[in-house]
């Protein structure tokens, strides 16, 4: 009888608990329909993901080749076959950013993910036991975080000389403290709510508490995280490359593009300027779709 | 308030171990070490010659009995003195509890030296960055407080959204070769007065404003990300601040706007900033790795970059606790700080 009686509730609490997270996403959308500003950051970073993805199949049928060397043609300005000109090996350079762009976002995109559901499982069992299991964590945490950040990164990349799949092991690795802080403080927060104690009291397990009750009460939070994260992991990622202790050519990505353009400045500065302005642009736009993201999902709350 | 900062300096002795061993592991843990670096490529070097170079810096022991010496120093090592009770090493090591950093393996030089010959051009820029960007950003963030939803605020908001989007240096880059490439400005070029020092004229006697010019873009390009950051935060305290009853009162005695602006609001809305202290240094260390490597600024970044490709383990490790030690002393000051400004605050 007992068990039954549990079951029940168990199952009422999920239906109930999924209908008002629906509501919840449901009013964060009607709330986004209004604000033009995120929506256009959301279209940009939609279109440069959509370039990214489908670049294979666009170079193929317009006939360019990031990779293809023409010694006759370097430097070259814009015209109707490299369009925005070509650099010091005659290499298409719209070629080569979208390219780049597809190394950038999908090592930016992965680290973050990565970084996250790292942060997000500590932070909620962390916050969610305290004690010993808290009091250790938060140590782990500053002692991390009094190393500043790309010092750690630039020792751990540089002594690793890693590949493009090791460097995002790197970048999630080392980026999920911010959101376990964020994750653990809301967690403690929201364990002591009442519908918490009451899903103790009918004997729901503590992992049962932590990933069905508490979880789905952080989902806004985690994602406006995630659309900054993304942004800051491409300006690491970038300035990383840059310096050589990223991802090393001849693989693209818009920070060792600007390393080796920054040479050839006074021949051509659209070489400079493209991938530059290209990093400028989507972290500017995950930035906007983060703050966008916040208003939302809590329209309360203040910059 | 005494007990409270020395319980906080306690604190802080195992999270300074804890980043003294974690970047020793990473360093054991990587591939290659300062002599194979250091004799790469060398056809007069035979492996003998290689171990006898790898047992003189002691990098034939195992990580932990490294890092011990790195601590303590390697005279306590009795297994190595020889028959007269005298130490058989050539170099002794005092470890860095008794303040010996150790001697850089490639320059030869003690690391203690190398630093304070780089320490000066980073807290240089450092300051100068840190002035910078609390001198425009508090201004700016009170304006968007007063004005706020007006012409000034949206705007000073999207250049502060963008001051934390553009890569710093894709921005100090495009400095550099626009006004020092393209327009010929000698001092756009990167460097600091060293360029100009030589022996006649040691970088202390080029007059001072021919040192500051060198600090404009560097400041410029650093101080971008800070000033976004304060100014918004410094906005957000002003608004929270404009609703307490005090203000209300202020008003209604008749006070001028300004007076209750400036005199009352803006002075406890400072207040929070001070918290602001510990992460802008490590913003400013971070951000002076790559600045300090755009402009060719000879500071602690540029050294640190260089040690990493000659895996120097002594300036490396040196680096990264200076800069550990400067971050927890800053997030020390600035409790510190806060708990002074406002009276309310104990420990």
């Amino acid at each position: 009888m007992a068990t039954a009686t549990n079951d029940n509730v168990a199952i009422l609490n999920v239906g109930d608990d999924e209908f008002r997270r629906l509501n919840h996403i449901q009013r964060a959308v009607m709330r986004l329909r209004k604000d033009y500003i995120t929506l256009i950051a959301l279209t940009v970073i939609g279109l440069l993901v959509l370039m990214a993805v489908t670049a294979p199949i666009t170079t193929q049928i317009v006939g360019i080749d990031p990779f293809s060397e023409n010694l006759q043609k370097t430097y070259a300005a814009p015209d109707g076959e490299n369009w925005l000109g070509t650099d010091d090996k005659g290499r298409d350079h719209l070629a080569r950013l979208i390219y780049g762009a597809q190394i950038s976002l999908s090592v930016a995109f992965t680290a973050a993910f990565l970084a996250l559901s790292i942060g997000l499982t500590l932070g909620i069992i962390t916050g969610y036991y305290g004690g010993i299991v808290d009091d250790i964590m938060i140590w782990f945490i500053t002692t991390l975080n009094s190393i500043p950040g790309l010092f750690l990164l630039l020792m751990v990349a540089a002594l690793f000389r890693p590949g493009p799949l090791t460097f995002i092991l790197i970048l999630g690795l080392l980026g999920w403290t911010g959101t376990m802080r964020l994750v653990r403080g809301e967690t403690l927060a929201l364990r002591e709510r009442e519908y918490i104690i009451a899903a103790r009291a009918m004997g729901a397990s503590d992992a049962r508490i932590m990933f069905q009750h508490i979880m789905p009460n952080l989902i806004s939070i985690v994602i406006v995280s995630l659309a900054i994260q993304i942004g800051g992991l491409i300006l690491t990622e970038s300035a990383l490359s840059y310096l050589g202790f990223g991802i090393n050519p001849p693989i693209a990505t818009w920070g060792n593009m600007l390393s080796e353009s920054q040479a050839y400045w006074r021949k051509s500065q659209l070489l400079v300027i493209g991938p530059g302005l290209l990093i400028a642009v989507t972290v500017l736009c995950l930035y906007v779709i983060g703050d966008g993201l916040r208003d939302a999902f809590d329209p309360t709350a203040t910059d | 308030m005494t007990r409270h900062i020395i319980r906080r300096l306690i604190q802080s002795i195992p999270t300074i171990v804890g980043v003294t061993i974690l970047s020793y592991l990473l360093l054991a843990a990587s591939p290659g070490d300062p002599v194979r670096q250091m004799t790469f490529g060398d056809p007069n070097m035979t492996p003998q010659q290689r171990e006898a170079l790898s047992a003189r810096y002691g990098l034939d022991e195992p990580w932990h009995v490294q890092y011990l010496v790195w601590v303590s120093g390697n005279d306590w090592m009795w297994w190595k003195y020889d028959e007269n009770g005298e130490f058989s090493e050539a170099v002794t090591r005092y470890g860095i509890i008794r303040g010996d950093f150790g001697t850089s393996i490639p320059k030869r030089s003690p690391v203690s030296e190398l630093i304070a010959q780089r320490l000066p051009a980073t807290i240089e820029l450092g300051m100068a960055v840190f002035m910078v960007s609390l001198l425009v950003g508090i201004p700016v963030g009170i304006g968007s407080a007063v004005w706020h939803g007006k012409f000034f605020d949206s705007s000073s908001r999207i250049l502060a959204v963008m001051g934390q989007a553009i890569p710093n240096f894709w921005l100090g880059l495009l400095f550099i070769l626009i006004i020092g490439v393209s327009l010929d400005v000698d001092w756009a070029r990167g460097g600091r007065c060293d360029l100009r020092a030589n022996r006649r004229t040691p970088c202390g006697q080029i007059p001072i404003t021919q040192r500051l010019e060198y600090l404009i873009l560097p400041t410029l390009v650093l101080s971008f990300g800070p000033i976004a950051g304060y100014s918004r935060f410094m906005r957000t305290s002003m608004l929270d601040t404009i609703n307490s009853d005090y203000i209300r009162t202020a008003r209604s005695k008749g006070l001028p706007g300004r007076t209750v602006w400036i005199k009352h609001a803006a002075r406890n809305a400072l207040i929070p900033i001070a918290t602001f202290l510990g992460p802008a240094v490590v913003g400013i260390l971070s951000g002076a790795v790559v600045t300090e490597q755009v402009f060719s600024w000879p500071g602690l970044g540029q050294l640190f970059i260089a040690a990493i490709g000659q895996r120097d383990y002594p300036i490396i490790m040196a680096s990264v606790v200076i800069s550990a030690v400067l971050t927890v002393i800053a997030y020390i000051i600035s409790d510190i700080l806060y708990a002074l400004f406002d009276p309310r605050i104990r420990f």
